[in-house]
């Protein structure tokens, strides 16, 4: 083979990787019934069309070509090793799995399988999470560690561990009934959300790679929404895609975090927030939304709106009064209550929060100091908002959030009669 | 009268025995079991898989939850068994959520071990 062919032929079969590996894999997942098998076999098979396809020519499916390679290359395998009884029950069961004619078929149902699977709830979430990025997103063991800021060989740990789970507790590799989809469901959401606020809002680590963890949590959230339209997931990629849309307002360029309020609004990103807002009257017509679709209708309110005072706080409120019926939580009462301090005026705002508090529930919450802060000092009442925000400061343990407190805490000073 | 022994051991440090020590254990377990089914004392008995591939299964207000591992609360004590035959573990899962102690306590689900009659 020339040279250039080769090129050729590898760059093709590097791009077919990038298009096709993952759906390759999770069909060889369900064929072989073993994850690190699939792994190897799907290996096994892109290495032998690097081979085969230059002296052979690329085949007119070359995604069926893999799943047929791969799962020949599977059973060479087990053949090999089939000194263990374990290995020939599996080479039996292999052989007994009839490829299927037509690979096209079910091919995205193996993508949900997928998912699923490594989104079990018998999974702890750190697992869930981490096999999520590795098998359904395709990074590599080191790019999840470097994302999470934990050491590779602790997240090769976890995921050797999920996998031995799957494997010796039989975690079905199967899409959920529909009596169980809804919880299901749930857990995957759940899962990409984590993956999104980790490239969103923590501070710390290479702030390019945190990007990356949200674009991830991006693609995963399309993805699902092209294989399962379910309402909730409609809403949740609406929310990712309607915070992602404040990503360059929300930090000064020197890294520091600036308010909603006090964005340069012309920094959004009108595409995402004309997709995101798209994604939420759909979710909202389809009357069987929930929280992600409840929290991305209120983002898109922000979004839509040209500043903070021309923000339709009324609707804000009415979304926060259906959502704290949806999920109720004392974090979104807080915020529920910083709505209506922009529709009524900080004390009614005051009011609610000092209810939440008394109840004990927010105590340590850093950020119910720092709103009763916030209004207070919209009330000019210096000594009172001081003192919140020095709770909030004693509290909060981000570096960015501390420097943000410290910095209200100055100018309040500087403004006290003292 | 029927007794239930419960083998409590160290998986960690089992796993780092060589090979021939792991053996020997074996064979120790295979003469114990040939004797006691001799005297005829032998009701059942399994080897469970690893405190890792188990799942903790919860329900409560008609909710089923699972967490990863055992995880029964210092202050749940071990109370009863069942050993059920189940599809997969989503399966086992739906059969541990409906022992009645599911609601008030939690179930521990765990595989076991299958070998060759």
């Amino acid at each position: 083979m020339g040279e250039d062919l080769a090129a050729h032929v590898r760059n093709s079969v590097d791009a077919i990787y990038r298009s096709d590996s993952r759906r390759v894999l999770a069909t060889l997942i369900r064929l072989v019934g073993d994850f690190d098998l699939a792994e190897e076999a799907l290996h096994d098979a892109f290495a032998a069309a690097v081979e085969q396809w230059g002296e052979e020519g690329t085949p007119a499916n070359p995604r069926a070509w893999l799943i047929s390679t791969g799962r020949f290359k599977a059973i060479d395998r087990l053949r090999k090793s089939a000194k263990f009884e374990s290995d020939a029950s599996a080479l039996e069961r292999i052989q007994a799995t009839e490829a299927p004619d037509d690979q096209e078929d079910g091919v995205e149902d193996d993508r949900l399988r997928l998912i699923f699977t490594c989104c079990h709830p018998a999974l702890s979430p750190d697992a869930q999470i981490a096999l999520t990025l590795r098998e359904v997103c395709g990074l590599t063991t080191e790019e999840v560690a470097h994302a999470f800021l934990a050491p590779a060989p602790t997240l090769a740990q976890r995921i050797v561990r999920a996998k031995g789970k799957i494997r010796d507790a039989r975690i079905p590799y199967e899409i959920p009934s529909r009596s169980d989809l809804p919880a299901r469901l749930d857990t995957v959401l759940h899962v990409i959300y984590l993956v999104f606020n980790e490239g969103y809002l923590a501070t710390s680590g290479a702030s390019l790679t945190r990007a990356d963890l949200s674009g991830e949590a991006i693609r995963l959230g399309r993805l699902l929404v092209e294989l399962l339209p379910e309402p909730e997931a409609i809403g949740l990629l609406a929310l990712m895609l309607l915070h992602e849309a404040r990503r360059a307002s929300r930090t000064t360029p020197a890294g520091e975090m600036v308010l909603l309020e006090d964005q340069d609004r012309s920094l959004w990103d009108q595409a995402r927030i004309a997709e995101g807002v798209e994604l939420v009257e759909s979710a909202l017509a389809s009357h069987r939304f929930g929280p992600y679709t409840l929290q991305a209708a209120i983002a898109a309110v922000h979004a839509e709106a040209s500043s903070a005072a021309a923000t339709d706080w009324a609707q804000i409120v009415g979304l926060y009064d259906v959502l704290s019926r949806a999920d109720p939580s004392p974090v979104i009462e807080l915020n529920r209550a910083a709505a209506i301090a922009m529709r009524d005026g900080p004390e009614a705002g005051l009011a609610l929060i000092d209810a939440i508090l008394v109840r004990g529930d927010l105590t340590d919450y850093h950020l119910a100091h720092a709103a009763r802060g916030d209004l207070y000092r919209r009330l000019a009442r210096t000594s009172e908002a001081i003192s919140a925000y020095q709770r909030a400061l004693d509290l909060a343990t981000q570096e960015t959030e501390r420097r943000f407190i410290s910095r209200r805490l100055e100018e309040l000073r500087l403004t006290s009669p003292r | 009268m029927k007794y239930l022994c419960l083998i409590y051991d160290n998986e960690k440090e089992w796993v780092k025995f060589p090979k021939d020590v792991q053996d020997k254990y074996m064979g120790d377990y295979g003469a114990f079991t040939e004797g006691l089914k001799k005297s005829g004392k032998f009701v059942g008995a399994n080897q469970l898989q690893p405190t890792q591939s188990a799942t903790t299964v919860r329900s409560r207000n008609g909710k089923i939850s699972t967490t990863d591992g055992p995880y029964a609360e210092t202050k749940e004590q071990l109370g009863g068994y069942y050993l059920i035959e189940a599809k997969d573990l989503n399966d086992a899962i739906q059969v541990a959520a409906r022992i009645p102690s599911a609601q008030s306590g939690s179930i521990e689900v765990r595989p076991i071990v299958e070998r060759p009659a």
